[in-house]
């Protein structure tokens, strides 16, 4: 019964936020200035063709036509027609996201796998050598741009050592060759935010040791590393799911900026290439798409939270 | 051959003095108290013998647990030791209990971390227990969490922790503090049985002398990290040696000389009040339910009248109190004082009822001066004195509660708990107020504090004709410094009447089992008292 | 003094002055294009070398850190303006309408993958330094109101609250006389996380082209055009990422320190 209705509460926000979302990118995208009918057929256009393809994007329309058109599209699978490359937009998407999302879950399970141990073993070893250097090492993952770092790796592994190439994409015809191309953009994106995550785990897992229960356990007869694995790590998951659904959002975005160092034909190449050709259907959509997978990710922590949390199971 | 033999610990953290060479015995089957107020190192004392003081503690001397002496052994045969032959129970047990995992697995985890048996086993030996502590699995499954229990059965879950392997020693620090009265009861007549059935000794540790003088075989009576006076529970307390036990004895029963009430005309007026809350909706689309906290509620307060309200905690008392100081919105009913509404009166009524709350610590902006604190119900006033008349004002109210003046000028973190209900009562007096309501305004104190705080209460009471509201779960402070009680339960006031009257013969069933359960001191001569009357 | 708070406060300090210094004085105009000199590895006559243009970069970085602190300095601004005082609200009128409003405007920004929106509103508004601190500056607004909203919000549970509105004071002169002053240091600490992060944004921005337009040096762009140059000359690619990393984690050891020395006990939010 509690979980029931805790789900419905969080599904009716996922679809109010849904709204929301494509509400604010729709405005902001259409008080744009500078005309796309006119941009795409250049200064020396006549009025005249200018008005026929704005007939043609249906850019005649009322705005509030044209959003419910765009979203009762966006439903059923039709994201329009790109103004420029006169291409289904959700084709031109679904080919460009098999970059860009293997990216953004490798990067996130990276840093998954670097932070768990890190952070444990800090927190285990508070205040002594282990501890000093994971924080040390942290400090400096956190304050350095994935960009950069992806540079440096370019310019290690690939310029200097030739292991990989600098860039591009080989194609998921040959999925070796593509989990390559993607390596080091995932190693790029997921150890500024492993440092992150490092960061948040120990410091929950920090707390939760000052915990009553923890004493608790203690005086059962648990010893020191017992409780923190048995009792502390669960209890400290709450902060860490929050910050593991906030990264899958940096980790997408982030994605889109990776993507312009290794020369990656996703989602993040598209947006900039639409944005300079002011193709307003491609971004609007892949802005939506994006907006809607962070807010999808978010559902799904909230869901484990009450995997998590038995309070917030029956807590109505 | 005692079971525990404490000899000569002694004990620093970061090289300040905790405990200074503790000596103590505990037989098979005893129950030994460790008593105090707080500072006094009972609870290092039971820490340092389960061996799980912080760190930057160091101990020093024995602790023989039969011929195992604890402070030499390792942390794995600590470890060993912990839950199999020593059970701890805390004082805190809403805290104690890991929130995310069942009442089962953190009871068999007792049971499996010292390989004592298969998980069925744990699991079938987990449902015994939990069956003598008085939780049977038909009405509390193992897959119970701890958020879906009370504040005693969470106790419960905790002792069953302790003993589920039948250890020889169990400590309990302060294992009631946090309880109601009749939950307290009900928790130390369990510990005391399963240390009876279980020939258990029991280490007891407490600041309450009744509950103390109840309960335990031996007492050590401890001050400063010493024991100051140790002995058979009868002869300790006919005896009391020491000046200190006698002090804290006194403290403990102590009764403020309260003057004759001023005169019979009400002051402050509750009728049929009730407040309700709204809760959260069972579902998204269904309306809010309301608790009500308070069920239509009457009394007065005559004009220099000390008047009890007692209850135990959800009762209802702290929002009847929001309600009276005008901070919470009511759903009907009137509160008047002097015949003026209190929602809609100006400040000429509102400075004429004040408040001091239970939390010396958090009553106070950390951030502000003592001049500035004292002052702050002057904001009432639209013609607040300024310069040196306010200077005045506050040196006078900080005079009235035994504190110098030049004591205005320093922050509130420089003062003792004792001195800052001082300074919350002079923040009350400021506006030279006629009903002041004291919120367990002396539950945080230490009994001796405590016994000085009522004095200084029934001395401003004398002086300045004022008329007091007394709400506490305390019955010893209710007969203390009151004239009047009214008892509440469930949000409804089920008794009231003359203190005396009330406590000694009560005649609501509620009010019984309320005055039944409050531990009581035994009834022994004072024998200073004697002497000063000779 | 803790060391964190030294260090942070020096690097910190470095750039500021650095930043400060770049309106009267730079070592070489960084206007001036020097061809024949591009590409130049450190030396005496340019301690950062030279770009692809034979611009001193040692100039460039100084000239950069005035757009990065500036934008980090107002979006930090726009959050805490906006953020603060509706946290404040929201913990005052906690469980009205108020609150659920502002709550539901905080879940809600948090949702938005921020990078994207920025960059979607620097793509529709123009790219330019102003857009971009607008875009960071509103996703600065939700971390401050939850951080205040929270913090107060256990503040208000407090007793001398309650003998503050015993004493009749409204609940906004409350929340600024003794709400606001004991949240202070936690609004310290996390400001200057907020303005390691807005660096960081910044530089991003203006690696994809969003940020500060040309002719307004910033690092983030230094970095876009050291990248097809990276194999010939690592360097041009190697000082501005340097310089955001020293000033990111000296502003990151700052906070550190301030939390560690004003109240350890503070929770910040760190995303």
């Amino acid at each position: 019964m509690g979980m029931l209705v805790y789900l419905t509460r969080r599904l009716i926000s996922l679809f109010l936020s849904l709204v929301v979302a494509s509400m604010v990118i729709f405005l902001v995208v259409e008080v744009a200035p500078g005309d796309p009918a006119s941009y795409m057929l250049g200064i020396n256009a006549q009025p005249d063709t200018i008005a026929a393809l704005r007939t043609e994007l249906g850019l005649d329309q009322p705005k509030l036509q044209r959003y419910f058109s765009w979203v009762t599209g966006m439903m059923t699978g039709d994201f329009g027609t790109s103004y420029t490359y006169r291409a289904p937009v959700a084709q031109m998407i679904a080919d460009r996201m098999w970059i860009s999302l293997p990216l953004a879950l490798m990067a996130l399970t990276l840093s998954a796998l670097i932070a768990f141990p890190a952070g444990l073993l800090a927190a285990s070893k508070r205040g002594k050598a282990g501890d000093v250097s994971v924080m040390a090492a942290t400090q400096l993952g956190v304050a350095i741009p994935n960009f950069w770092f992806a540079m440096l790796l370019v310019l290690l592994f690939a310029i200097k050592l030739r292991w990989v190439s600098a860039g591009g994409f080989a194609g998921w015809d040959n999925p070796m060759a593509a989990i390559k191309s993607l390596t080091l953009p995932a190693i790029a994106l997921a150890l500024p935010q492993a440092a992150i995550l490092t960061r948040v785990l120990r410091s929950a897992l920090i707390d939760t040791l000052s915990e009553d229960f923890m004493r608790t356990a203690r005086a059962k007869g648990l010893t020191r590393g017992q409780t923190l694995w048995r009792h502390g790590l669960r209890n400290a998951l709450i902060p860490v799911l929050t910050i593991l659904g906030l990264q899958f959002s940096f980790l997408l975005a982030g994605a889109i900026i990776i993507e312009q160092v290794f020369y990656l034909p996703g989602l993040g190449r598209l947006i900039f290439q639409s944005i300079t050709q002011r193709d307003l259907i491609v971004v609007e959509s892949v802005v939506m798409l994006l907006v809607f997978a962070v807010i999808v990710v978010n559902f799904l922590t909230d869901l484990a939270y009450a995997l998590v949390d038995p309070r917030l199971r029956s807590r109505a | 051959m005692s079971l525990l033999r404490i000899q000569d610990l002694s004990l620093t953290i970061h090289g300040k003095h905790i405990l200074k060479g503790i000596s103590l015995d505990i037989a098979t089957g005893e129950v030994v108290a460790l008593t105090g107020e707080s500072g006094s190192g009972k609870s290092m004392t039971a820490f340092a013998t389960m061996g799980l003081l912080a760190q930057g503690a160091e101990a020093s001397g024995q602790i023989h647990l039969l011929d195992k002496d604890l402070l030499s052994l390792s942390e794995g045969q600590m470890c060993e030791i912990r839950g199999r032959d020593i059970g701890m129970v805390f004082q805190e047990p809403m805290t104690a209990l890991n929130p995310v995992q069942c009442i089962g697995d953190q009871v068999m985890e007792t049971i499996l971390i010292h390989g004592a048996g298969s998980k069925a086993e744990a699991r079938a030996r987990a449902r015994d227990v939990l069956t003598r502590v008085g939780l049977p699995p038909d009405q509390f499954p193992l897959s119970r969490f701890p958020h879906e229990l009370s504040g005693g059965q969470r106790q419960r879950v905790v002792i069953a922790m302790a003993i589920a392997l039948r250890p020889r020693l169990l400590i309990a620090d302060e294992p009631t503090t946090a309880l109601d009265v009749t939950t307290q009861a009900q928790i130390l007549s369990l510990l005391l049985s399963l240390a009876k059935s279980d020939d258990m000794a029991l280490m007891m540790i407490t600041h309450d002398l009744a509950v103390v003088s109840q309960m335990a075989d031996r007492i050590a009576v401890m001050q400063h990290g010493e024991i100051v006076e140790e002995g058979a529970t009868d002869e300790l307390f006919s005896e009391m040696r020491h000046p200190y036990t006698q002090a804290l004895f006194q403290a403990s029963r102590h009764q403020a000389n309260l003057p004759a009430p001023v005169s019979a005309a009400p002051l402050l007026q509750v009728q049929d009040l009730k407040r309700s809350y709204p809760l959260p909706r069972p579902h998204p689309f269904a309306k809010r339910p309301r608790f009500e906290a308070v069920k239509g509620v009457s009394f007065e307060i005559a004009k220099g009248e000390r008047v009890g309200l007692v209850g135990e905690s959800g009762c209802g008392k702290s929002t009847l109190t929001r309600a009276i100081l005008g901070l919470d919105p009511i759903q009907s009913g009137h509160i008047t004082l002097d015949g003026t509404p209190i929602a809609t009166a100006g400040p000429d009524t509102k400075r004429k009822i004040q408040v001091v709350f239970q939390d010396p610590y958090g009553s106070f902006n950390p951030r502000h001066r003592v001049d500035r604190l004292v002052s702050e119900p002057f904001h009432l006033l639209p013609d607040a004195p300024q310069g040196p008349a306010r200077q005045e004002a506050i040196a006078q109210a900080l005079v009235a509660v035994g504190l110098a003046p030049s004591e205005q000028t320093k922050f509130i973190h420089e003062f003792s708990g004792g001195q800052r209900q001082r300074i919350a009562i002079a923040r009350a007096l400021i506006t030279r107020p006629e009903l002041i309501i004291f919120d367990e305004a002396v539950s945080a104190l230490d009994v001796r504090v405590r016994a000085q705080i009522l004095d200084l209460m029934a001395d401003l009471s004398r002086e300045y004709g004022l008329s007091y509201l007394f709400i506490t779960h305390d019955l010893t402070v209710v007969r203390s410094i009151t004239d009047r009680v009214l008892v509440m339960q469930q949000g409804e006031i089920v008794e009231t009447g003359p203190t005396k009257q009330v406590l000694d013969d009560p005649q609501h069933i509620y009010t019984q089992t309320l005055v039944g359960a409050a531990p009581t001191l035994p009834d022994i001569g004072d024998p200073h008292a004697a002497n000063a009357a000779v | 003094m803790n060391r964190s708070l030294l260090l942070g406060a020096c690097l910190s300090a470095i750039f500021l002055l650095g930043a400060l210094l770049s309106f009267v004085w730079t070592p070489a105009d960084v206007g001036a294009m020097d061809i024949p000199n591009r590409l130049k590895s450190p030396d005496f006559h340019h301690l950062l070398g030279t770009d692809h243009f034979g611009r001193d970069l040692l100039s460039m970085i100084m000239v950069g850190a005035r757009t990065s602190i500036a934008v980090a300095v107002v979006a930090v601004g726009i959050g805490m303006g906006a953020g603060v005082p509706l946290g404040l609200a929201a913990a005052a009128h906690s469980g009205g309408m108020i609150d659920e409003f502002i709550s539901r405007g905080n879940d809600l920004i948090f949702a938005f993958p921020s990078l994207v929106i920025a960059i979607l509103i620097t793509a529709s508004f123009g790219a330019g330094a102003i857009n971009a601190i607008i875009a960071i500056g509103i996703f600065n607004i939700p971390v401050f109101a939850r951080l205040t909203r929270g913090a107060a919000l256990s503040l208000w549970q407090r007793e001398f609250i309650l003998a503050a509105r015993v004493a009749g004071k409204s609940t906004t002169r409350i929340s600024a006389e003794h709400i606001l002053p004991n949240i202070a240091n936690l609004l310290i600490v996390q400001g200057t996380i907020q303005f390691s992060l807005g660096i960081l944004a910044e530089a991003g921005l203006s690696y994809v082209g969003l940020g500060a337009q040309p002719p307004t040096p910033s690092w983030g762009r230094m970095l876009a055009d050291a990248q097809t140059m990276v194999a010939l000359a690592p360097h041009v690619a190697i000082v501005p990422g340097l310089a955001i990393v020293s000033m990111v984690l000296g502003l990151n050891l700052l906070g550190d320190g301030l939390r560690d020395r004003l109240d350890p006990k503070l929770r910040v939010m760190r995303t």
